[in-house]
């Protein structure tokens, strides 16, 4: 028994030490998009029609659609961020490729981390077959692991993106996530200060090996502020940032958790000082195409032929400061429409985007937990699957499967679909009645969502619906808008 | 008038269904058919169900053993298995002569093991109850099986229709025994009909003493009959002898096969009238060895529960395996008010084991209680919203109990085991044992009496604790938690 325990120990221990190399790509994201979104009407997009905008410093033309590839298909038909051995399906990557570039989307968006580390190498491949003044590549560095921290091991991860992707230079280069971890600034300061990473890539940009040289954050703003004030210092010139921007997270990313910060606040720091922003999350990990039915239903009475999905993509291309649009198509579906939502974008009105407002103020007092399943906190050393324990609550939430009341009409059904959904979408032993609440999980949240006390309400809630007991069913689980 | 038409078509109905109870897991069928687990002999008498005993003592008066020919299921089993044995071969029985001696003995064996309260015993030669085991170790797993296939097919169309239950391995010990009980039944029924209802099984003999009185019976009519022998080799108990034209009423099952096969209506069933037939006891033949030799079945030692498999997903930690804690005393589940009274009544029918929508009951692996229900708390705990096995048992091991009564019935209480504690071990803030007890028994406090600020570790108040389990399944330590439930011999109401 004693090695067992020693066993979970030394386990503990190197997940203490930080992320197991195996484990970094899933630990891994920030750029690109969405998981599934809801299809609309298909009609093939037109060619030649792109919007597109320009990078104030180099003059680039770039498409307002930018091809996210952390969600590569795989032979298994899913997305390699799901099946995460899964092999990626290079045939389909090229043809997606091909017909993203042949409808004049030309910023690929990868990083060393994405499936598993072979997202780059795909794209090399898809890329490479096309002319390099045809495209431009945005890759990261992504030194998560702490044995990646170092200033050799970091100068061995760009060079590797070169040789994978098959480029003796790169067009957009970023600091990965700047902003994570339980202790930001230190996280910041060791990853790229520290070890001289940051003059190094400086070097590069003045060599020509990076075009543009930039960041994505995420989470604590003490950062992003960080980060900014060092240029206005003069410390360094940023070229662009990527930031997080949704219709969601314009006014509510800071009431959804008060750890976050509204897009409003970021994207107007970088108007200020003229920064190009790239956008990622446009569809919040997905929550955007998947909306609770009365809001979903808002949407396509509005505008029955386009997807829920297209709102936001529209939101996110209206403001005049974003030079692109990340999204994570998996399928040539999730391509066509992207596409015909841009070429060309049709601005939203005032009026629509007070529309999208009212849309987000009504989302929020759904109280969906703000899980983009991007897997940062992930794996729990206890064994629990936290993103799918979310999604399931989430979905439940969306689908009207969350009752509130033994009473209340659809009460049986909508308890043998959570409870049963439930099972079948998480394990007995990885469900949230096993969190004991250690904490390790909650730094690594980009979402800064407190995991271990929205894991113990889910599990309250479970066990309310299994006992039938209403007065906990109503202290888990807040009322709907229009209970009140 | 069809004696025959009536008996096997009562008995395919009465199979069917007490097989559809046994596979249940749902919990829904005992509402409909409960009553028929509760009207078998042996667990009624065990259950002190006096309706029940008494109904079916005046059921034999009048009909004979039409008991063993509708109601046990382990004699449908029977005369399936001998029916299709037939097929190779028409008229194959011959009369043998009545195992007196043998029948006597396993009765004597029944009595002493029940008085004594060796449950493992009384649950071998309990025949429903064999089959009961049958049906839940060799049938159960198909039946789950073919019901993850559909829950499978309905998630894959988003339906909540089906939902699945995960098949595990409860016990080698009871698996081998119904195995050998099954194999060893079948070869005899195969091959000689109802060689174990009139040697072995100790019901059968009960009811095949009563229904020598009993009011209807087979009749000869030696002026009708010509003694061409058929009725004797149609006659699956081997109780005809056509020469001296007498039935052994000890032996019949009132199944009327007899009847179809008399050419000459010599044979009728009707009111007894004055008869002597012969009993002669002769050698020991050696399908009666075989009997003995399926008597001697347990043999099987208490062995290892194997685990399944473990299950590894990509960026998830692994979950090693619970171990079963090495408990002083076995917890029986809560309505069976003491291991005493789990032991004199169970028969070991697995209906409790099967219903158990937690996983928590399995059979017991030790000598004396072999086979009968007992608990644990590696894949789930006695919920507070379930009392299912104290509804479906027949047998009064497991008294009715409601969910209020459940609440309060203390089974056990938990002990809290330093040395596994993650908090201690691994430094890790936890409580996950005191945030799921349902009665509020475990307290969080400092680990340094001293030091309110030390780790906070469980104390448990055994006076409020009920033994549901819940704190030991929770409880992340593995392959052993670092709290478990010890039973208490006698349920306690607090």
């Amino acid at each position: 028994m004693n090695n067992k325990t020693y066993s979970r120990r030394s386990f503990l221990k190197a997940l203490g030490l930080g992320t197991a190399a195996a484990a970094a790509p899933a630990m891994v994201s920030c750029a690109t998009g969405e998981k599934e979104t809801t299809t609309a009407q298909l009609q093939e997009p037109p060619v030649g029609k792109m919007t597109y905008r320009t990078n104030p410093k180099t003059g680039d033309k770039i498409s307002l659609l930018g091809y996210g590839m952390m969600r590569l298909p795989t032979l298994e038909g899913s997305s390699a961020r799901e099946e995460q051995e899964a092999e990626i399906d290079q045939e389909m990557v090229n043809r997606q490729v091909d017909y993203a570039i042949k409808h004049g989307v030309n910023y690929f968006d990868t990083s060393p981390a994405y499936c598993r580390g072979r997202s780059e190498h795909a794209t090399g491949i898809a890329l490479a077959r096309h002319k390099r003044d045809e495209f431009f590549i945005a890759t990261k560095l992504s030194n998560f692991a702490p044995e990646t921290h170092s200033r050799e091991a970091s100068i061995e991860m760009f060079q590797n993106s070169l040789k994978e992707l098959q480029v003796d230079y790169i067009d957009y280069m970023l600091l990965h996530s700047i902003g994570g971890g339980e202790d930001a600034m230190a996280e910041f300061e060791e990853r790229y200060i520290t070890n001289g990473i940051l003059d190094y890539l400086v070097e590069q940009r003045e060599k020509g090996i990076i075009k543009n040289l930039g960041f994505s954050y995420h989470g604590d703003i003490a950062i992003f502020d960080h980060a900014l004030k060092m240029q206005d210092e003069g410390k360094i010139k940023w070229d662009f940032v990527q930031i997080e921007l949704n219709y969601l997270d314009w006014k509510y990313a800071n009431e959804i958790n008060d750890s976050n910060t509204d897009a409003e606040y970021l994207y107007a720091e970088l108007v200020k000082r003229n920064l190009p922003a790239v956008i990622m999350e446009p569809l919040l990990g997905g929550r955007l195409a998947n909306l609770p039915e009365p809001l979903a239903a808002k949407l396509l009475r509005r505008d029955p032929e386009h997807s829920v999905a297209s709102w936001a993509f529209r939101y996110a291309g209206t403001f005049p400061g974003v030079l692109t649009v990340l999204s994570g198509m998996t399928r040539m579906e999730h391509l066509k429409e992207n596409l015909s939502t841009y070429c060309p974008l049709k601005p939203l009105t005032d009026e629509e985007m007070r529309f999208l407002e009212s849309v987000a103020s009504e989302y929020v007092s759904y109280n969906i937990i703000p899980c983009n399943d991007c897997k940062y906190c992930m794996p729990c050393p206890y064994g629990i699957n936290i993103p799918a324990i979310f999604v399931h609550y989430n979905k439940c939430l969306t689908e009207g499967n969350v009752p509130r009341e033994v009473g209340q009409p659809d009460y049986r059904e909508a308890r043998r679909a959570f409870l049963i959904g439930y099972d079948r979408s998480v394990p007995k032993l990885r469900q949230a009645d096993h969190c004991i609440g250690c904490g390790q999980c909650e730094p690594h949240c980009p979402q800064r969502i407190r995991i271990p006390q929205e894991l113990h309400r889910i599990s309250r809630y479970v066990e309310a619906l299994k006992r039938d007991h209403d007065e906990q069913l109503r202290q888990t689980v807040p009322a709907l808008p229009d209970d009140e | 008038m069809r004696l025959h038409n009536i008996r096997a078509s009562l008995a395919v109905v009465f199979f069917t269904l007490i097989t559809a109870l046994l596979l249940d897991f749902t919990g829904t069928l005992h509402h409909w058919l409960g009553w028929m687990a509760k009207i078998q002999f042996l667990p009624a008498v065990l259950a002190l169900n006096v309706v029940v005993i008494i109904a079916l003592v005046v059921l034999t008066l009048v009909f004979g053993r039409i008991y063993c020919s509708v109601i046990c299921p382990l004699g449908v089993m029977q005369d399936i298995i001998s029916h299709i044995g037939g097929w190779r071969k028409k008229n194959r029985f011959t009369h043998s002569p009545a195992l007196t001696w043998l029948r006597l003995a396993m009765l004597a064996v029944m009595v002493v093991a029940i008085v004594a309260g060796i449950g493992s015993l009384v649950a071998l030669l309990a025949p429903y109850s064999s089959y009961g085991r049958i049906v839940n170790n060799l049938l159960q797993p198909f039946y789950l099986w073919g019901n993850n296939a559909l829950a499978a097919i309905a998630e894959h169309y988003g339906s909540y229709a089906f939902y699945g239950r995960e098949v595990w391995f409860k016990s080698l010990p009871t698996f081998i025994i119904a195995l050998v009980t099954f194999v060893a039944i079948a070869v005899l029924a195969w091959r000689g009909g109802r060689t174990y209802c009139n040697t072995i099984c100790p019901v059968g003999t009960v009811l095949g003493y009563l229904s020598k009185f009993s009011l209807l019976k087979i009749q000869f009519d030696t002026d009708k009959c010509k003694n061409c022998s058929l009725c004797t080799k149609n006659c699956k108990a081997s109780c005809i002898d056509y020469k001296s034209h007498t039935v052994d009423y000890t032996r019949c099952v009132a199944c009327g096969n007899c009847l179809e096969s008399c050419k000459f209506g010599a044979l009728s069933y009707g009111l007894a009238k004055k008869s002597r037939q012969a009993d002669t006891s002769q050698k020991t033949t050696d399908t009666a060895r075989r009997a003995f030799l399926m008597g001697g079945a347990i043999v099987a030692a208490d062995t290892a529960l194997a685990q399944a498999g473990k299950k590894v997903d990509g960026g998830l930690a692994v979950i090693e395996d619970k171990a079963v804690p090495r408990r002083k005393q076995p917890l029986t589940p809560p309505g069976s008010i003491s291991a005493k009274n789990m032991a004199q009544h169970c028969t070991a029918c697995q209906l409790c084991v099967a219903q158990c929508p937690n996983d928590v009951l399995r059979p017991s692996g030790n000598l004396l209680t072999l086979m009968q229900p007992t608990m644990s708390y590696e894949r789930g705990y006695c919920r507070p919203e379930c009392n299912r096995c104290s509804q479906v048992c027949p047998a009064g091991a497991i008294k009715p109990i409601g969910l209020d009564d459940k609440s309060a019935i203390q089974i056990g209480h938990a002990v809290w085991v330093k040395e596994n504690c993650v908090v201690l071990n691994d430094g890790v803030a936890c409580g996950n044992c005191a945030r799921h007890c349902p009665s509020g028994a475990i307290m969080m406090v400092p680990s340094n009496p001293d030091d309110d600020l030390s780790p906070m570790v469980p104390a448990v108040d055994a006076a409020k604790c009920i033994g549901c389990g819940a704190c030991e399944y929770v409880c992340p330590a593995r392959p052993l938690g670092a709290i478990y439930v010890e039973g208490h011999e006698v349920h306690k109401i607090i």
